[in-house]
């Protein structure tokens, strides 16, 4: 018999090597182009305009702020930093575990779901100062407004990865003696992975949310607590500073994120093109 | 159930006055009602019937996956369980899509009871044996290769290939060559009867193609529409090794005929002239 050999699949379908680098840097070229025509025509506005700096300050000068007070800017953004990552990790800690508790079991799903739903609609800025008075003041509250905030988001892509995965590879690999748990890593596992990197993503910039929520209500450090202070005393290009660097911050962390999403589950976008 | 007084082969099996229910939303389903099999070992036994009359529920019942409402099922002698005995191949090749052909096909070997301590201990031959059989399948150069940059019809060669990678002494086949153009599955017929032939496992092939079971089986079932029940039993006795020839003969022709008859009174009724009418 003579294999199929599917001609459209020629083309670099494993791994692409060669070319790589040029290909990848042709799909940098329009969100960097937008990014830039965006600075460009908010500058042009401000000047053309005449804008006042305290209403409208342009990014250039909001950057000049920015490198005015660097050291004190980097030491905040080091905060905002750490509290965002350490929100997130407690975020994607145990919304792994929830997701997985929730995606396996038809009643703890049933039994949690609406709980989870409640709690997703508070909005997290009200509970800011019920965690200040029960943490004080600080680092923590800022944490856990980011683990809040980012936590759903992963329950329920978890949750929703293993719940979808098909009962056919399930049952050929119970058929042939494998354990439950045998079963949840060779299949179930493997197979919510882009549900949950793909939650990642969004729950990293979610998780910059809480930390800044935090810091504009109640906190001694950090960016949202820097730009109060700039908006206290008029320094405006310093607060549009701050809303820069928190922006740059969190596409940062999801490219981070997008690409070990790209790394460790690449069949399953290849897969649809194919 | 009774244990028997006899050892019995690990590979026979028995149903006795199965009924099995399905739970779904609009309550129970009877899927199967009162089926009587039973399996010499080695034997090659075909399951035919029109779609949904509960053939995939036997197959289900005898890989250990579903346990009957009513009646028994033993495998050797036992309730059915899964023991890594039994090789399985659903319809839907079901391939695992973040993984190789070939590290699909060895998958078995990383699962199953019976094998898992050797395949840990040194994979190197039975990795070399899922080679050659892909090759043999016509998959050769694939192996590498992830499901999704196969056609169908390769994608249901390697889930044949991933029943028998580990010798079992049961198969269980669910309408596996379906999506096969009709000259792929004539030639993996023949090697199925080749393998069959020489290992001698017992097989339960569930098919709707009258030739395959015909040309396979050494007995067939016919069953009824849900809740599936047998509704004929016929022994093929055409010699060993059967041949595409074969199936042109009369003697055949009459096989296929009568199992068709008996499934013809049952089957979907679709009214042609209504469609044409609606269609136009």
């Amino acid at each position: 018999m003579t294999p199929e050999v599917l001609q459209a699949e020629k083309v670099p379908a494993t791994a692409p090597q060669a070319g790589a680098f040029q290909t990848g840097l042709k799909a940098m070229l329009p969100p960097v182009l937008t990014i830039a025509a965006f600075f460009l025509i908010w500058e042009l506005a401000c000047r053309l305009f005449r804008i006042p700096a305290f209403i409208l300050p342009t990014p250039s000068s909001s950057v000049a702020a920015l490198m005015q007070f660097a050291p004190a800017v980097a030491e905040h953004a080091l905060q905002t930093l750490t509290t965002t990552l350490l929100g997130f990790a407690l975020a994607v800690v145990l919304g792994l575990a929830l997701g997985a508790l929730v995606g396996l079991n038809r009643t703890a799903y049933q039994a949690l779901y609406p709980l989870l739903i409640g709690f997703n609609a508070v909005p997290k800025a009200a509970l800011v100062p019920v965690l200040v008075i029960w943490f004080g003041v600080g680092a923590v509250p800022a944490i856990l407004t980011a683990f809040l905030i980012s936590f759903f988001p992963v329950v329920v892509n978890v949750a929703t990865g293993l719940a979808t995965v098909e009962p056919e590879p399930r049952d050929v690999l119970r058929a042939l003696g494998a354990t439950p748990w045998e079963v949840f890593t060779k299949v179930s596992l493997p197979r919510s992975l882009p549900y949950f990197f793909a939650s990642l993503k969004v729950a990293v910039t979610l998780a910059f949310v809480g930390s800044i929520i935090s810091e504009l209500a109640a906190s001694n450090k950090g960016i949202g607590v820097m730009m109060n202070q700039a908006a206290s005393t008029f320094q405006v290009p310093l607060v549009f500073g701050g809303v820069l660097l928190v922006s740059a911050m969190g596409v940062l962390l999801y490219a981070v994120f997008a690409v070990v999403e790209a790394r460790m589950t690449g069949w399953a976008y290849r897969s649809q093109n194919s | 159930m009774t244990a028997p007084s006899t050892p019995v082969a690990k590979n026979a099996i028995e149903l006795s006055d199965v009924t099995l229910r399905y739970a779904t939303k609009n309550g129970q389903i009877e899927a199967v009602r009162g089926v009587s099999l039973s399996f010499a070992p080695g034997e090659f036994v075909a399951i035919v019937g029109p779609s949904g009359c509960g053939k995939s529920t036997i197959l289900k019942l005898v890989s250990g996956l579903m346990t009957p409402a009513v009646g028994t099922a033993t495998v050797g002698g036992v309730a059915p369980r899964p023991t890594g005995q039994v090789g399985i191949a659903f319809q839907n090749p079901s391939l695992l899509l973040w993984r190789t052909v070939l590290q699909n096909v060895l998958l078995p070997l990383e699962v199953s009871p019976a094998h898992k301590a050797a395949y840990r201990k040194d994979p190197a031959p039975f990795v070399a044996r899922a080679r050659r059989m892909l090759a043999a399948v016509g998959l050769g150069g694939f192996e590498d290769k992830h499901p999704w940059e196969l056609s169908g019809g390769m994608q249901q060669r390697a889930n044949v290939v991933r029943a028998l990678i580990h010798q079992p002494s049961i198969l269980l086949l669910d309408e596996p060559f379906g999506a096969l153009d009709a000259f792929t599955r004539e030639e993996l017929w023949l090697a199925l009867q080749a393998l069959w032939m020489g290992a001698r496992p017992t097989v339960l092939l569930v098919t709707h193609d009258l030739r395959e079971a015909a040309l396979l089986a050494d007995t067939i079932y016919v069953m009824s529409p849900r809740p599936g029940q047998i509704t004929l039993r016929r022994e093929v006795e055409l010699p060993r090794p059967r041949t595409l020839e074969g199936t042109f003969t009369p003697e055949f022709s009459e096989i296929v005929r009568e199992l068709r008859e008996h499934i013809g009174g049952v089957r979907t009724r679709i009214r042609a002239e209504e469609l044409m009418e609606v269609a136009s």
